[in-house]
């Protein structure tokens, strides 16, 4: 059974519930408690011991279901796998002397004593048996240790390997000469017996891989170039800019105010201890007030950036927690304010408003840039971070890169988000290095992960 | 066989929560059960009203222990939770005791003999008397264990959590003058969370995670019939069932539990015999508390007392 929970947690691992090796001692306790005669409680036994929010137990649910879904008589299995090798030793031996003696007698309704346990099992078709045997002959592949979909025929066959596979083909070699049908028979029990095998890779597959390979995904995910991902691969990547909310969330989520231990307000305590004549009963300390991020966002959704506008967008409004006060705008020709379509919208729906309003121009910038001036200007604080993102292409209109200027004269900082790689900076169209003048920070944010960066610092400043 | 004697103990913490009108679900009771057995916290999340605190209260009356509560709240700090030293008590024993001290500094010839002097006695007023023992110090000091709940954890800082960390784990606190204090009997403790902010994985290590939820149906009913025993059978289903299908609606805030119950008791208060559209709407302020969650609710009522009307036919 312990062998058994510790393949659990590796599956559990792989579905994404973080199980560290305290967390398992205690779940073996629980599970010594409680008993495993009775699923339902071992079931809610480990949900209670390794779960630590509703997903997690949801998906740690799904996996116990997936994971004992199986037979397991373990217990008989390595047994079943003890006697299956001295069986086979036995066997070996004594076949050179019998098998010429069972050629002679066609053994129609017992299959012949000559056959490998194998071919012995398949024919007597003792279901729990050949189960059981696959289940050692896993164990014995090390299934556990699958990771990639491409490993799954060598695992299949390491398995049929281990349960004798080799021994099975001499005898259907035989009986092909001898006794045709019964070799028939045994053929079709092997095409089924390598479904069986290739199911239970499968299972391996979903329990012990999803950690490795969502890690690798993820991984080129995130570098992936926002503006040129598959449509397929958007709802990962919404998972993922999800994910990387969460965690700056979590980061910069701490209150706000912070005691400065050791500083003493003079002023205050000596008010506050008035009463007493000015003896110090009750201290006052100062504190440090931290603003939270209070952020405008300006985003060109004209063709080839709308996409990475699109995530970050959905970025900048899953901060709710860190930042203060998000207004958006968007614009290719003219600029409107799209706060609004975010908050009430899922992601899909907003961005196809946003795009059906203003979307699908050639960007200019100087007259956006004057929209924005005209209307909105009120909503710059010095305590506002400004950001701009967009390719800085205006199509060889004016720039008006002063409006920018009294933009950054209003505002904190202004950044400036380009998914253009610098090299392109300046080239054709491109008025970056004017905008550049009047910007805090220039960055190129092309993939998921220089979005986090980018988003990150601009949080940080304010911690 | 061990495996039949847990099944039959969480059965007994079931009943047991039950005598005190708490009615578990198994999840509920296994978590009682493994967080006495292996000695660890639960955390207990979920929407408000669904039973957390209450939970902590019927644990405490079953088990005949006392119950201490934390409320947490924005700004909580170890002088409200922890412990604090008596000021004004010290304050005053040493003007009463400054004619001691006179006569026990007296002997010294310099201001070194008696600072010396003066040490040997120092540590009298950071003493264990002058300590005033807040919630989470007075549950480790109770002699016959006690329940210790710690309400709204979510609510509190997260530096607040940091220092229950020590307690959670190893039921006992370090105080700088005194040393360590560990638990006499090792407390049960209750943490309850709404969900408001994610609690730190480091809190999250240390206790079960037990997920309450809106109950079944079934189960609903028979929280009702152990808190208003007044109330018929057929208006119970019904109510329940109507409850079931408000909460499959687009709400604010859905009703939970304790919204039931004290709709149940305004229904047996009306001398209602079943639900009719005059009486739920009259009373449906009850249940709902947003006035927009009404609004949206009101032009469902009929259909919902006939949903409900049906499937108390069948089950």
């Amino acid at each position: 059974m312990r062998e058994n929970l510790h393949r659990f947690f590796r599956a559990a691992r792989g579905v994404g519930v973080h199980v560290s090796p305290a967390e398992s001692i205690d779940a073996m306790r629980a599970v010594a408690k409680v008993g495993i005669s009775d699923r339902t409680v071992l079931r809610d036994a480990l949900l209670l011991t390794l779960a630590k929010s509703q997903d997690e137990k949801l998906a740690l649910g799904d996996c116990f279901d997936l994971f004992f879904s199986q037979p397991e008589p373990r217990q008989d299995q390595t047994e079943a796998a003890g006697n299956d090798d001295a069986a086979q030793d036995a066997d070996q031996q004594a076949d050179p002397s019998s098998s010429s003696g069972s050629a002679g007698e066609p053994g129609q309704a017992q299959p012949p004593e000559s056959l490998g346990p194998l071919a012995q099992m398949l024919l007597s078709q003792d279901r729990n048996a050949i189960s059981a045997a696959i289940a050692s002959a896993s164990g014995a592949a090390s299934l556990s240790d699958i990771r990639y979909s491409t490993q799954r025929g060598i695992f299949s066959s390491r398995i049929l390997d281990a349960m004798g596979l080799q021994r099975l083909r001499d005898d259907l070699d035989e009986l092909t000469a001898t006794n045709p049908a019964l070799a028939e028979r045994l053929r079709a029990a092997l095409d089924a017996l390598r479904e069986a095998v290739r199911d239970t890779v499968s299972q391996g597959l979903a329990l012990y891989a999803r950690e490795e390979a969502e890690n690798l995904r993820n991984e080129i995910l995130r570098n992936a170039p926002l503006a040129r991902i598959e449509r397929r691969q958007v709802a990962e990547m919404r998972a993922l800019i999800r994910q990387i909310a969460r965690r700056l969330r979590e980061r910069y989520s701490k209150p706000r105010k912070r005691q400065r231990r050791g500083h003493l307000d003079v002023r205050r305590t000596l008010r506050r201890n008035a009463a007493w004549g000015g003896v110090p009963f009750l201290t006052a300390w100062k504190r440090k007030h931290r603003d939270r991020p209070k952020i405008v966002a300006i985003c060109d959704v004209s063709g080839s950036v709308a996409q990475v506008s699109d995530f970050f967008l959905l970025l900048i409004h899953s901060l709710h927690e860190v930042v203060d006060d998000v207004r958006s705008f968007a614009f290719s020709s003219h600029l409107i304010e799209v706060s609004e379509i975010l908050e009430k919208n899922s992601p899909e729906e907003a961005m196809a408003e946003i795009m059906s309003k203003v979307g699908f121009g050639s960007s200019d910038y100087g007259s956006s840039l004057v929209d924005f001036e005209k209307d909105f200007m009120s909503t710059l604080t010095p305590q506002t971070t400004v950001i701009v993102l967009g390719d800085a292409r205006s199509n060889n209109l004016d720039p008006r890169a002063d409006i920018l200027r009294r933009i950054s004269e209003r505002s904190k900082r202004l950044v400036w988000l380009n998914p253009e790689g610098r090299l392109a900076w300046g080239f054709g169209d491109s008025e970056m290095p004017r905008y550049a003048t009047f910007c805090t920070v220039v960055r190129q944010c092309a993939t998921a992960q220089q979005l986090e960066r980018a988003v990150s610092d601009i949080v940080a400043t304010y911690q | 066989m061990a495996d039949q004697k847990a099944s039959t103990s969480i059965e007994a913490v079931e009943s047991g929560l039950a005598a005190q009108g708490y009615i578990a679900s198994r999840q509920i009771a296994t978590a009682v059960y493994l967080s006495q057995q292996i000695e660890k916290p639960i955390l207990v999340e979920g929407p408000a009203g669904v039973g957390k605190t209450e939970l902590a209260k019927a644990i405490a009356a079953w088990r005949g222990m006392k119950m201490i509560r934390l409320q947490c709240y924005e700004g909580l700090d170890e002088a409200k939770a922890l412990y604090e030293w008596k000021y004004a008590k010290q304050l005053l024993y040493t003007q009463i005791l400054k004619d001691k001290l006179g006569e026990v500094l007296g002997g010294a010839q310099t201001l070194h003999a008696a600072l010396d002097q003066l040490h040997d006695f120092g540590d009298v007023f950071f003493s264990k008397e002058f300590v005033e023992p807040r919630p989470l110090l007075q549950a480790l000091e109770q002699p016959g264990g006690c329940v210790l709940l710690i309400d709204e954890i979510d609510k509190s800082d997260a530096e607040f959590e940091s220092l229950l960390l020590e307690i959670l784990s190893d039921f006992q606190v370090t105080i700088p003058e005194l040393g360590t204090v560990s638990a006499i009997t090792p407390p049960t403790v209750i943490l309850t969370s709404n969900s408001e902010r994610d609690l730190g994985d480091a809190l999250k290590r240390r206790c079960l995670h037990l997920h309450i939820g809106f109950p079944e149906q079934r189960l609903e009913e028979r929280i009702v019939e152990s808190r208003v025993p007044g109330i018929s059978q057929a208006l119970r289903r019904q109510m329940v069932g109507f409850i079931h299908e408000i909460r499959s609606l687009d709400l604010k805030k859905l009703p939970s539990v304790s919204e039931t119950i004290d709709w149940a008791r305004v229904l047996v208060l009306l001398q209602a015999t079943e639900l009719d559209t005059d009486i739920v709407k009259d009373t449906l302020n009850v249940l709902l508390k947003y006035e927009a969650d009404i609004e949206a609710a009101s032009p469902q009522v009929t259909t919902f007392i006939a949903k409900a009307a049906r499937s108390n036919v069948f089950g």
